[in-house]
């Protein structure tokens, strides 16, 4: 009896190992497939073609995600031939035809970055693991962006980002497979000096709070150089963590500070945050060294006029699109996007539309999806009709380059939406800069083939 | 009495092969869940990993402690530094990870454990806040603060760089040759998770692993019987450090980057709920909360409308409207609402977690052959009373 069942034990155990190394080489076999059977990765095999859109969907710029997100449906839309056509009545040159990416109808996944690189990484590899996304756009943050861009260098699809604002992303860390329409720091320090110096004069000290991350770092460092150049002094320039929420303890020491400039480095619920604690603390209605004092935010969006409120009244800053510009893209986007949700879009739902739309007309252009063919036809690439003005995907740093704006708080706003004064229409000439000067490398395309 | 000896001891063996057998076959298991894909894949080896040694200390000891994700971040850190300035090779990163958050965990814990109860949890959770803030801005020149650590094309690399070994552009951790991304690296922490729980699995079953529940059990009489407790404590708050460690370095080598983020204290927070929510003290139990969780956050966050109107195409147009509206607060970014109710439902009605149920159902339909089939914690104080 106990003979039989040790001899029972035993042949389970050996049935174990011999199902355990079948069960492994039966696991093992989808890699196998996964890496060779692609020309390219993702490559569409069906009637459709899959984007991923990774925006943060919960953080301090959720707002913004909530709405790059809506732009993106109406983008893909628009791409299959629904709805009003949007910017592809005015886009131009354009090969767009209305009947999804070179005939496959378009599809799309979604993911929550949650503002912090791991689970942006996590959800952009999900999407083209998973969903076999060709390529991934999204943004908010910049630090966020630069880490999805070179994890989509790595993996072979292309990124598209939509609204980040440091150098560093078509800069230091700008790689081959990244793309940006959104303007930069040094586009926004570069247009906003001009204004500062006939607004405020040559004889300023400013103090910064400075979003202490990539993005932080970057404005605090290119306002700096261009106030510096115009003969301000600065006080100091303090980091606060991403998402504080209380800026109150920042806020204090600059009434002592000897400044008479505040600029504030956030963006997003920290931007109203802080500029509603700067006004409430009286800062404005102060005078130091004989002037009124001043309050910049470099960065503006609309999103984030309307949560400050009152406060974002007659202060300056830069924007890289605003619904009230009077051109046909402009108008035709904010026609189609208020047609669909009820208000209109912000900087952030423009530009990754803008950046949708330029993905799949490279791929018209490029005659496929493989990611090297879509580089080469994105680089370089010379567009219109959306919403900036002429516009160049410059070929060595993948950053476009077109006219900046610098706006004004509106004093006397005629709806809720209009917020935003456009003050000066920057030209391109003016904030353009050497292809050199932000250093980096942009590597070379990796469709492993 | 020798019979049984032999049979506690092929059973645990048993216990080992259908373990690894159900690991290694993940992906496709995985597939038909919608997990069938690499990262998701090994974020359950390495979240589970890091569960597993989370509960050699909560489990066995009951020490809650809110801090273990300070040793996933410095064994995140401590791998892509050994990336960035020796070798791309996995092994060495995986032993100074090991090491650092081991000498790590005997720093903190040797202040930590002077406390116990709820004066133990703050401390702990204290520290690592305080890690996460050094991370954050003070040690920026390390950590490269919230932009994460990223390895370069143009990093020293001395060994690789010795042995003739090119740097790649986008350089990625490999074993002797072979890439650890995508489904290699998946099998790569498969079977660490494996050499892991077997190791916590001997830690259960050995004479410290007792001594680590009569800890839990009752501290005051261990004492009076001769025991000095607070090695035994050390020890096991350094082991689950190391695995924590270990967890940060695959971490980091799947995707060679490290964060800040790591180390916040919801992070910390995360791998309680893990542990809770699986079934705290049993050894499965946190493998299946880590599992859980991840898939939650990977899968419901990415859930959306569109997807959702597929879902409930098959019915009228009204329906589906109304069933969408209904669903979508809880998927998409209202994940986390998901999860809140999963925790509070199992909390409420299972308070031994995902493994309670899982053995209420057994007991359910397996009935008559219950004295086989014992349950782990019966055994355990089973074992104990010997």
């Amino acid at each position: 009896m106990s003979n039989d069942s040790k001899k029972l034990t035993e042949l389970s155990r050996r049935g174990f190992l011999k199902s355990t190394a079948a069960a492994a080489s039966v696991a093992a076999a989808p890699a196998m497939f996964v890496s060779n059977a692609n020309a390219y990765v993702n490559a569409p095999k069906g009637k459709s073609v899959t984007l991923g859109f990774n925006v943060p969907q919960s953080g301090a710029y959720a707002d913004e995600g909530a709405d790059e997100l809506r732009a993106y449906k109406l983008a893909v839309k628009h791409l299959n031939g629904e709805g009003d056509g949007g910017l592809m009545n005015t886009m131009k040159p354009m090969s767009l035809k209305g009947n999804g990416i070179l005939g496959k109808k378009v599809e799309f996944a979604t993911g929550d970055t949650q503002t912090k690189s791991d689970a942006a990484r996590a959800s952009a590899k999900r999407m083209i693991e998973k969903d076999n996304a060709v390529m991934i756009s999204g943004g908010s943050s910049s630090g966020v962006a630069i880490a999805v861009q070179s994890l989509c260098q790595e993996a072979g699809v292309i990124f598209m980002a939509g609204l980040t604002h440091s150098n560093d992303t078509t800069g230091k860390d700008k790689r081959k497979h990244g793309f940006r329409h959104f303007f930069n720091t040094d586009m926004s320090g570069s247009a906003l000096g001009p204004v500062l110096e006939s607004e405020f004069g040559k004889e300023r000290t400013a103090y910064h709070l400075t979003a202490d991350y990539t993005w932080g770092w970057s404005q605090e460092g290119s306002i700096k150089n261009t106030t510096e150049g115009i003969g301000w002094q600065t006080a100091k320039a303090v980091r606060t963590p991403l998402g504080a929420g209380d800026f109150s303890q920042y806020i204090t020491p600059v009434l002592n500070s000897g400044a008479d400039v505040l600029v504030l480095n956030h963006y997003g619920k920290d931007m109203v945050n802080s500029l509603t604690q700067a006004v409430q603390f009286g800062l404005r209605d102060k005078n130091v060294n004989g002037k009124d004092f001043q309050i910049v935010v470099p960065l503006f969006s609309r999103l984030m006029a309307q949560g400050a409120g009152e406060n974002i009244k007659g202060i300056y800053g830069t924007t890289n699109w605003n619904w009230s510009l009077k051109d046909a893209g402009s108008q035709a986007f904010v026609k189609s996007f208020g047609a669909e949700y009820g208000f209109p879009p912000s900087q952030a739902a423009h530009t990754c539309y803008v950046q949708t739309l330029l993905y799949a007309n490279a791929c018209e252009l490029a005659g496929t999806f493989d990611p090297c063919a879509v580089i080469a036809a994105l680089e370089g690439f010379k567009f219109d009709g959306m919403g900036n003005g002429p516009t160049e995907y410059r070929a060595e740093d993948h950053q476009c380059f077109k006219d900046v704006l610098v706006v004004q708080g509106n004093d006397n706003p005629s709806s809720q939406f209009d917020l935003l004064n456009v003050v000066q229409e920057v030209p391109r000439s003016q904030v353009e800069y050497s292809t050199t000067h932000l250093g980096g490398e942009l590597g070379s395309c990796n469709n492993k083939a | 009495m020798k019979i049984i000896e032999l049979s506690t001891s092929k059973r645990d063996l048993l216990i080992l092969v259908v373990f690894s057998v159900i690991v290694l076959i993940a992906p496709l298991w995985g597939s038909l869940i919608g997990a069938g894909y690499p990262d998701l894949l090994q974020k359950f080896a390495i979240f589970g990993l890091f569960a597993v040694g989370y509960n050699i200390l909560f489990g066995l000891t009951g020490y809650l402690s809110f801090g273990h994700a300070a040793f996933l971040g410095v064994g995140s850190y401590v791998a892509v530094w050994s990336f960035k300035l020796f070798t791309m090779n996995a092994l060495p990163a995986i032993a100074f990870s090991i090491v650092f958050s081991g000498i790590f965990a005997l720093a903190i814990g040797f202040l930590c454990l002077r406390r116990t109860g709820i004066y133990f949890s703050i401390l702990t959770l204290a520290f690592a806040q305080m890690s996460y803030k050094l991370a954050y801005s003070v040690l920026t020149p390390i950590t490269n603060g919230e932009t994460g650590l990223f390895v370069l094309k143009d990093d020293p690399r001395v060994i690789d760089g010795a042995l003739g070994i090119a740097s790649a552009e986008n350089p990625l951790a490999s074993l002797f040759g072979i890439t650890l991304n995508g489904y290699e690296g998946f099998y790569f922490c498969a079977v660490v998770l494996i050499l892991g729980f077997w190791l916590s699995m001997k830690i259960f079953r050995s004479p410290f692993g007792m001594k680590l529940v009569a800890i839990k059990t009752n501290q005051t009489r261990m004492e009076y019987t001769g025991f000095n407790h607070r090695p035994y404590l050390l020890a096991a708050f350094v082991i689950s450090g190391m695995y924590a460690g270990l967890a940060g370095a695959l971490l980091a080598v799947v995707d060679p980057t490290a964060g800040a983020e790591r180390m916040v204290w919801t992070a910390s927070g995360e791998v309680v709920l893990m542990t809770i929510l699986g079934g705290l003290g049993t050894m499965f139990g946190p493998l299946i909360g880590a599992a859980t969780i991840k898939y939650m956050e990977n899968i419901f966050s990415g859930i959306n409308d569109t997807l959702l109107g597929t879902w409930f195409d098959f019915l009228p147009q009204a329906l589906t409207d109304l069933l969408v509206t209904i669903v979508s607060p809880f998927v998409g970014s209202g994940w986390h609402l998901t999860l809140g109710l999963t925790f509070m439902m199992i909390m409420i009605f299972l308070p031994g977690g995902m493994v309670e149920g899982a053995q209420k159902i057994k007991a359910k339909f397996f009935n008559k052959n219950n004295t086989t089939e014992k349950l782990e914690s019966e055994q355990l104080e089973k074992d104990g009373a010997a």
